[in-house]
């Protein structure tokens, strides 16, 4: 095989796997990605056994805490619309009443169920700081 | 004071746009004097924005709350410490750091290299007068931080208590260093292309800076990942973050040009690669700085609400479209001097790095902006989780790790099979005794990958090992120095060799403690009393007894808490004391009396204080949240607000030692967060190693320099002698 053929064959075989793992790059990402939903979203369209990324803001006087779970409601960033949901896991520091928040969520049993430690709350480090009004001691 | 600011800005922008036309002009029509004013806009420029940086900081240091940014990030109880590092808390002081930073390491560059690149460096200094200068427009037209209030309030909100950490004063700064010097060579590169002189004169010049670019954006990753560590309460590193992820996506591909471009000076192959890296990594700076900016997607770190996404897509677009373009037309001069002569060599070797780190940035791009992707797919917009980015990112890192142990060993142009067993013998050596004691010491086997990660770094160090070795035998033999000393003239001859060598170890050490805490790590989250204890993998925890303090001077972190309560913890081993941990959390006040005269005082952020025990095999970690709110805590504080009032705050502090007395006499449970991680200081030893490695690396070797001002001082009277007159020639005479 002249070089010339050989360097075509080898920039095919080569293109082809990128190709390839391209291609399940892109459809594994959409096989495992779960939708970011608001709670209005959530309480209109959520279906039972999936998954889903909610995001919104802690409901203010709806976190308690029974042992090892900690239950709370994440309400829309504007209205009213709130989905209670019971969650297991790391709790990160910032998280407070009003504070937005993205939780993996399930729905079982007509309940949501949060993922274990994927409770995730928006570190104020590049956003300005409001304290809640809500809180009172 | 602030018109000074506001001034310092609009200066700034006149003299941009003016070093833009002076250079573009020069280098057009070989006007000499244009070119070196243009350069020497940059150093304008320098000294423009370090007043303008030095009147904020100012103004923080002077609590001074008329300017709006101070109001919103600072206030008279914030430390002096934190006040000096609040001005890159804000947007606006983001960007005026952003924009001094680009512009002082401009100046160092372009004066360190202003006897070389005479034709390419017009281009580059017009290049970073624009990014420059679009930065200095965002603060006049977007988010002004010389924005001012009439009249001021009399105190300020305050640094958020997360950010009260001493990473804070040097990891953004360390960040926005890689970013700013990742534009360096992208404008170097455009400015080869756009003066079509590729050959490797600029990598040679402006190789340094990329490396700096890299080992400062490298620096401040480590950095978040130990503050992520040591002060969010959640006990990780690394969580595949939108931020996180965006400083990454240009060091992978800075790594990847560190290693192709010693293709190009060897073999004048590549060429086409180098500057698509080259401009990749300015690009994904530029896209790090967007993401971060804009608020575009969920992420732990992003701004709510910003404004700032518009300006930045339509720099990134021109940005692209420009890289694309002058790639294309200069696609004649881009050419390769020589082709891959075999898979087996270290050419091919350093491809397959390439291909990999450029195949870990398309996925952590592709993860990061999945939900855009597919919003505009599909109309739903979705996002991956960790588990989709390890399930691509591990492999991969297995395999960069294995190459970089086969690269330093295997032969240019092609290996035979005799080279092969010389130098990969050892190492796979290293890595089968690896592999043997492991499963000896009765490691699991239900972490494959893990385990190939251990055998893998065996294998780097293996092969490190054996090249020092071989090198130090070699100078002793030739100058009959003691080993140490051979060692050392060794390094010293060729320091970027082998300081590389050592940044490889230093990424196997740190693999080897990823791959152990985060594989064979035992966590438990669980509420406690006082006297219960729990087990935490081979270690029992013990909680002994609840603490609280009450006033900034007694908070043991001194980042200006008001109340702070922890607790004492005996950690032990098979019934032997090991560790005795003090975690807290510290309570701010808010500045919000709707909370309460005495309430407001603990009302703001609450943030953990971790305490560790650290160690070469294992790190004990824990991480408290105390209850406070009981009936009895409750109705002590509900007394407090009632009687006293909100003028009154050192009877607040009363009623709050009030408050930490009944706390103590009868704490409530507490939750905790536990983990014993395994070799997790060794990945903070990787990042120290690897540090040290580049800086060998980067530190010119004094004969080398000597060298190099001869032969520039040669080339240039050559290149004199043999130019015809054109435009260019007049600029070699700069």
């Amino acid at each position: 095989m002249s070089p010339a053929r050989k360097r075509t064959v080898r920039l095919v075989v080569a293109l082809s796997a990128a190709v390839i793992l391209a291609s399940a790059l892109i459809y594994t990402s959409f096989s495992a990605a779960s939708p970011t939903v608001t709670p209005s979203q959530l309480v209109r369209e959520g279906v039972a056994g999936r998954e889903y990324q909610l995001t919104g803001k802690v409901k203010a006087g709806s976190v308690r805490r029974e042992g090892q779970t900690l239950d709370f409601a994440v309400q829309d960033r504007a209205g009213e619309a709130a989905v209670p949901l019971s969650y297991t896991g790391q709790v990160p520091d910032p998280f407070k009443e009003g504070r937005e928040v993205i939780v993996t969520v399930v729905k079982r049993d007509g309940r949501y169920i949060g993922q274990r430690d994927s409770l995730i709350t928006k570190c104020p480090s590049k956003y300005k700081v409001t304290p809640s009004k809500d809180k009172t001691y | 004071m602030p018109e000074l600011g506001r001034a310092c800005l609009l200066l700034a922008l006149g003299v941009c746009a003016y070093g833009i036309g002076a250079s573009l002009y020069g280098v057009r029509r070989g006007r000499v004097e244009f070119a070196l004013s243009g350069r020497r806009s940059v150093y304008a420029l320098a000294c423009i924005l370090t007043v303008a940086f030095a009147v904020l900081e100012l103004a923080f240091l002077r609590s001074d709350f008329s300017f709006n940014t101070v109001a919103d990030t600072s206030s008279t109880t914030t430390p002096t410490f934190y006040k000096a590092a609040a001005v890159w808390s804000s947007q606006e002081g983001s960007l005026l750091l952003w924009a001094w930073l680009l512009s002082l390491w401009s100046s160092l560059v372009l004066f360190l290299t202003r006897r070389r690149l005479r034709e390419e460096s017009p281009y580059a200094v017009a290049i970073l007068l624009g990014f420059a200068g679009f930065f200095i427009s965002l603060m006049i037209f977007y988010a002004t931080p010389f924005a001012t209030t009439n009249p001021a309030p009399a105190d300020g909100v305050g640094l958020d208590p997360l950010l009260r950490h001493p990473s804070m004063m040097i990891h953004p700064p360390m960040l926005y260093s890689g970013y700013t010097l990742c534009i360096v060579p992208l404008a170097f590169g455009m400015g080869a292309l756009l003066a079509r002189k590729v050959d490797a004169e600029w990598i040679r010049a402006t190789r340094r800076f990329a490396l700096a670019a890299w080992l400062f954006l490298g620096v401040g990753i480590m950095l978040g990942a130990r503050w992520s560590y040591s002060e969010l309460g959640w006990g990780g590193y690394w969580g595949w973050d939108a931020v996180e992820n965006a400083s990454l996506m240009p060091w992978l591909t800075g790594t990847a040009f560190l290693h192709s471009l010693m293709i190009q000076e060897k073999r004048g192959m590549l060429k086409v690669w180098n500057v698509s890296l080259v401009l990749a990594t300015g690009v994904l700076a530029i896209m790090g700085t967007f993401l971060v900016r804009s608020g575009i997607l969920s992420s732990i770190h992003a701004f709510g609400g910003a404004t700032l996404g518009v300006p930045f897509v339509v720099l990134i677009g021109v940005l692209i479209a420009a890289s694309i373009y002058v790639v294309y037309t200069r696609r004649d001069i881009l050419a390769s001097e020589h082709r891959l002569d075999s898979l087996l060599s270290r050419e091919a070797i350093f491809l397959a790095n390439n291909i990999v780190l450029v195949g870990l940035c398309f996925v952590i791009f592709w993860g990061t902006y999945f939900p855009l992707i597919s919003e505009a797919l599909t109309g739903h917009s979705a996002s991956v989780g960790p588990p989709w980015f390890d399930r691509y990112t591990v492999p991969l890192a297995l395999v960069l790790v294995l190459l970089s142990g086969i690269g330093p060993v295997i032969a240019w142009r092609r290996a035979t099979l005799a080279n092969a067993r010389r130098n990969f013998l050892v190492p796979l050596a290293c890595a089968l005794i690896v592999l043997l004691a492991l499963l000896a010491a009765g490691v699991s086997t239900g972490k494959p990958l893990a385990i190939a990660m251990f055998c893998c770094a065996a294998f780097v160090l293996g092969s490190i090992g054996q090249e020092y070795w071989r090198g130090t035998r070699l100078r002793r033999s030739s100058s009959g120095e003691a080993p140490p000393l051979a060692l050392l003239a060794l390094v010293r001859r060729n320091r970027r060799r082998y300081g590389g060598y050592i940044v490889h170890v230093g990424i196997a050490v740190l693999f080897v403690g990823v791959a152990a805490s985060s594989s064979f790590q035992h966590a438990s989250e669980l509420s406690l009393s006082p006297g219960h204890s729990t087990k935490v993998g081979a270690y029992t925890v013990r909680y002994v007894r609840p603490t609280g303090t009450i006033t900034s001077k007694e908070d043991a972190a001194h980042t200006g808490a008001t109340m702070s309560l922890g607790a004492v913890l005996d950690v032990s081993k098979d019934g032997r004391h090991v560790a005795t941990l003090t975690p807290s959390e510290g309570f701010y006040d808010s500045g919000e009396p709707s909370q309460g005269s005495v309430g407001h005082l603990i009302g703001g952020q609450a943030v953990s204080h971790v305490s560790m025990d650290g160690g070469v095999t294992r790190d004990v970690w824990s991480a408290i949240a105390p209850d406070m709110s009981t009936p009895r805590l409750l109705r002590v504080m509900n007394i407090a607000n009632k009687t006293i009032p909100l003028v009154r705050p050192d009877e607040g502090m009363i009623a709050l030692a009030v408050l930490v007395r009944e706390y103590l006499k009868a704490p409530p449970p507490a939750q905790f967060h536990l983990i014993v991680s395994p070799l997790v200081l060794w990945i903070w030893i990787g990042g120290l190693i690897v540090v040290g490695g580049a800086l060998i690396a980067a530190w010119p070797a004094p004969s080398a320099v000597r060298r190099r001002v001869r032969v520039g001082a040669r080339s240039a009277e050559d290149r004199l002698d043999r130019q015809p007159r054109s435009p260019e020639r007049g600029l070699a005479r700069v």
